[in-house]
């Protein structure tokens, strides 16, 4: 194996999920370089924004190399299960026209200009979530000296979940049904050297299983809508009769409904989680935030830098021979742009490592890039803002357990699976 | 320790004692005084602007603000550090007396300087007719003021605003008539909207946007003259076609005017092209010598661009304006080896007619013209200019995340027309004739002169114009 794609299969491993950096930071020698046959990793922030708006990138998971081997060899099992977001594929791995359309048919029921109140109406409703969280904590503490919980479980899944199925139109009351199913189409999806073993090949087997259920769900649940319509970005996606581009079909709806349903969420637990890990592993960041909580957005914005939540998204290839970085990119490869490694490139972010709030020119590609940039941006800034704002108000002294945290087994939707806290207190 | 102390000595001395005063207080104005600072001059900064009002920014006055939902004092430039500068505003410089080193100011104060930054802009071109020019309800736009008064006069909501001119502010003003309810004409004289800084093909496009929109776009013709009622209220148009138009409202949008008359006689390179200057922002002398201690920045600027056969250039969009202001206050407080270019990729924006129109490089360079993504029919697409067998500039409508791959294409020279896109290929992806103007056409009397047959006493002459 080259240098390069023994450093790529260390990053994929399990063992080094909590830390992938350092050999992300030896894939950077070479800003773009082949990790395997016709795969190709971008770890430089020019080499990455240059692809980004390259349309000879393709984001449809078609002509991706990676979905046409054999289920058995692939070493990317994430792909079959991004296309697996309902038979359709969905706009996050559609290329334009279509994604353009499809893309231009959520946000019109979702975001300015047509329904610019959709994400801060919400924020009433997630400060009480945030606050109901803590008080549930509070209220399980036996006696004096305070007590344990658990960041993930308790405090950062719970809130961006209600959000998201409140705004879709999910019912709430299914979320512990399809909780374990996108747990285990997300532990499916092993990109890495595990995926090869017994556990990993369950793994495989039991999100494929999963991934069946969420997917005949989301397509009950459309045609639910259909027959009888609510006020939720879900049923007006069947339903819109009077934008430029009608109703979505209900095929596609469904493939965008699984799409926006974990990508609603998920995502936004593992960057509170992110936030709450880097904040208590930089002490003195917590005591510049409590005196200056205007600075929230921006320790925001440099966690995402540091711990993008999305690390890169599988289903990317190129239409023809593209020249980047030294490298030519042979049409037809596929390429994986790593946010999370152009985000610590140190000819765009001096002193990479280092974790700074008041970073100037902080253009972190955490968020993407793009005709892909994230649909649900502006939501989950504002959820991370109070859920993180509320934590640092109302909890009191609180202390990393274990560190580093164990972490879940997807590469790509990269996140602690359990961040335990000690504190003194929960303040009212 | 560096070879030339006295030098150095210098510099230090300028940056703690000299005085640097900037003539013009919008963007490049504000942006230059902050770089200023930033670069750690700590002399004496004087900013002198002919409007009474702090700076402010341009763009959402022919659209938000016109439209009502911004009030035309509301669009204030976001400071982004203290200045600590001492402010003339609501008095112009009337001249400039590089001998003795004084900016002459219209109320007779004489300001002093060391360094000069020319930041005057432009403003926009007066309905040609000086006694019509008199006529209630006639308006230009440029500054907030203008804005304020256009705002007023749609709310009244005439029965019908005249629009001369189909360049971008007068397609925004004309677009936002129609999203208030107004009926609008639109008269062109040339064959279709924005066909001067985007040529004929996109300006067919424009023109059906503005027809589909329920503009009465009329190209071809020109209005002749303007008539009024016994208040003096302009009350009809007469176009060159012989239509009179009855109209209440008519917003003259025929371009702009570089603000140099203040300059007459100071012996630099200004005239009606604006003041030329390095690509570091150094202002030539008349006869095309470098001068060193007069900066231009902003819309009045012209510089040779490197991307574009070293031709000169003004650039009047915000970010050149923002990073050659910086440039050039950087350029005043170092020496040769500190200094740096200002070379811009230009960028421009426009929102009309529900479109977002995002361009990059400068497509009227360029004579040909190419589809690359999307669907025109949907107006959802980017088109890339070429000369030459190269790209030099893009257009997108309601593309504008593609518009960093042109950008790319368009620093490096790259080859027109670019390969085909991987996905979403327009219908039509074969270059053709961008149409633009023929550039033949005279532009002005020339307002400089060479005089003199032996070298020692060869020189240029500044002509004033009969005015």
């Amino acid at each position: 194996m080259t240098t390069a794609e023994t450093a790529w299969t260390e990053a994929m491993k399990y063992e080094n999920r909590h830390d992938p950096y350092r050999f992300f930071d030896e894939l950077r020698k070479t800003p773009v370089v082949q990790v395997a046959d016709r795969v190709y990793v971008v770890t430089g922030y020019r080499e990455l924004l240059q692809l980004a708006h390259d349309p000879h990138v393709s984001s449809d998971i078609s002509k991706s190399p990676i979905s046409a081997q054999p289920a058995h060899t692939k070493p990317d099992v994430g792909a079959e299960h991004m296309t697996a977001y309902g038979r359709e594929p969905s706009l996050i791995v559609s290329d334009p026209a279509k994604h353009d359309k499809q893309r231009r048919q959520v946000m019109r029921h979702f975001a300015p200009p047509h329904s610019p109140d959709v994400i801060p109406n919400m924020a009433a409703d997630i400060q009480k979530l945030c606050n109901d969280s803590l008080d549930g904590i509070k209220a399980g503490i036996k006696g004096p000296g305070g007590g344990t919980f658990d960041v993930v479980d308790d405090y950062a899944y719970p809130v961006p979940v209600a959000v998201i199925c409140q705004i879709l139109g999910v019912p709430l009351k299914d979320e512990p049904t399809f909780h374990g199913w996108i747990f285990d189409f997300m532990a499916g999806a092993d990109m890495g050297p595990d995926a090869k073993t017994d556990e990993g090949q369950a793994r495989l087997a039991k999100g494929k299983e999963s991934t069946a259920a969420l997917t005949a769900y989301m397509r009950d649940l459309i045609e639910g809508f259909l027959s009888e319509p609510q006020d939720s970005v879900l049923s007006k996606l069947v339903n819109d009769k009077d934008g430029p581009d009608g109703p979505m079909t209900p095929k596609e709806a469904a493939a965008n409904a699984l799409l926006l349903l974990i990508a609603g969420h998920d995502s936004t637990v593992n960057t509170i989680a992110h936030c709450v890990l880097t904040l208590l592993r930089n002490p003195e960041s917590i005591e510049l935030l409590h005196e200056k909580p205007e600075l929230i957005p921006k320790a925001i914005e440099e966690v995402l830098r540091l711990q993008s939540a999305v690390q890169f998204f599988p289903s990317r290839s190129v239409t023809a021979d593209i020249a980047v970085g030294g490298t030519v990119i042979p049409a037809g490869s596929a390429v994986h742009l790593l946010y999370g490694a152009a985000n610590r490139d140190p000819k765009r972010f001096p002193e990479p490592e280092k974790f700074d709030i008041q970073r100037p020119d902080n253009q972190h590609v955490g968020w993407g890039r793009g005709v892909h940039s994230c649909v649900g941006g502006p939501l989950a800034r504002l959820e991370v803002n109070i859920a993180l704002e509320t934590f640092l108000r109302r909890v009191e002294n609180p202390r990393l357990v274990v560190d580093p945290p164990p972490y879940r087994v997807n590469q790509v939707f990269r996140g602690p699976l359990h961040l335990d806290v000690s504190f003194d207190r929960i303040t009212d | 320790m560096s070879t030339h102390p006295l030098i150095d000595e210098l510099v230090r001395t300028f940056k703690a004692e000299g005085r640097i005063v900037i003539v013009g207080a919008s963007l490049a104005g504000l942006r230059g005084a902050e770089a200023l600072r930033d670069e750690g001059f700590t002399g004496s900064l004087t900013i002198i602007g002919d409007e009474v009002h702090e700076p402010y920014d341009r763009p959402p006055l022919s659209k938000q603000v016109l439209k009502g939902w911004v009030p035309a004092g509301n669009t204030k430039l976001p400071r982004l550090r203290a200045i600590d500068a001492d402010w003339r505003l609501g008095v112009a410089a009337t001249g400039l007396d590089r001998d003795n080193r004084e900016v002459l100011l219209a109320n007779g104060d004489k300001v002093p300087y060391d360094r000069l930054l020319i930041a005057t802009g432009v403003r926009s071109r007066a309905w040609f007719n000086p006694e019509e020019r008199k006529l209630k309800g006639l308006y230009t736009l440029r500054t907030s003021d203008d804005a304020a008064r256009i705002q007023e006069a749609f709310k009244a909501r005439p029965k019908r605003v005249l629009i001369v001119g189909a360049g971008f502010i007068g397609s925004e003003m004309a677009s936002v008539c129609r999203d208030l309810g107004l009926d609008v004409t639109v008269a062109e004289r040339s064959s279709a909207p924005l066909v001067g800084p985007l040529g004929g093909v996109i300006g067919d496009i424009a023109a059906k946007m503005q027809r589909d929109a329920g503009v009465d776009l009329r190209t071809g013709v020109a209005v002749e003259a303007l008539k009024g009622d016994a208040d003096g209220h302009v009350r009809q148009a007469q176009l060159s076609d012989g239509t009179l138009l009855d109209v209440d409202v008519v917003v003259a949008s025929l371009g702009s005017i570089r603000n140099v008359e203040w300059l007459e006689g100071a012996d630099l390179a200004s005239g009606f092209w604006g003041v030329a200057c390095d690509a570091g922002c150094r202002a030539f002398d008349i006869n095309g010598v470098v001068t060193d201690n007069i900066f231009v920045a902003g819309d009045i600027a012209r510089a040779p661009h490197v991307l574009y056969e070293y031709q000169f250039m003004a650039i009047e969009h915000v970010d050149a304006a923002v990073l050659g202001a910086q440039t050039a206050a950087h350029n005043m407080v170092h020496l040769e080896r500190g200094r740096r270019p200002h070379l811009p990729l230009p960028q421009f924006w426009s929102g009309q007619f529900g479109v977002n129109i995002k361009g990059v490089g400068v497509c009227s360079f360029g004579d040909e013209i190419v589809f690359t993504q999307g669907s025109v029919e949907d107006l959802r697409f980017a088109a890339a200019f070429g000369k030459n067998g190269r790209i030099v500039g893009a257009i997108t409508f309601n593309h504008g995340k593609w518009l960093e791959y042109y950008g790319r294409l368009i620093e490096r020279s790259a080859p027109f027309p670019p390969p085909p896109a991987g996905y979403d290929v327009p219908a039509n992806s074969e270059p053709m004739s961008a149409r633009f103007p023929d550039p033949r056409e005279p532009t002005g009397i020339p307002d400089v002169v060479l005089t003199g047959h032996d070298p020692t006493s060869r020189g240029a002459e500044f002509r004033p114009k009969a005015r």
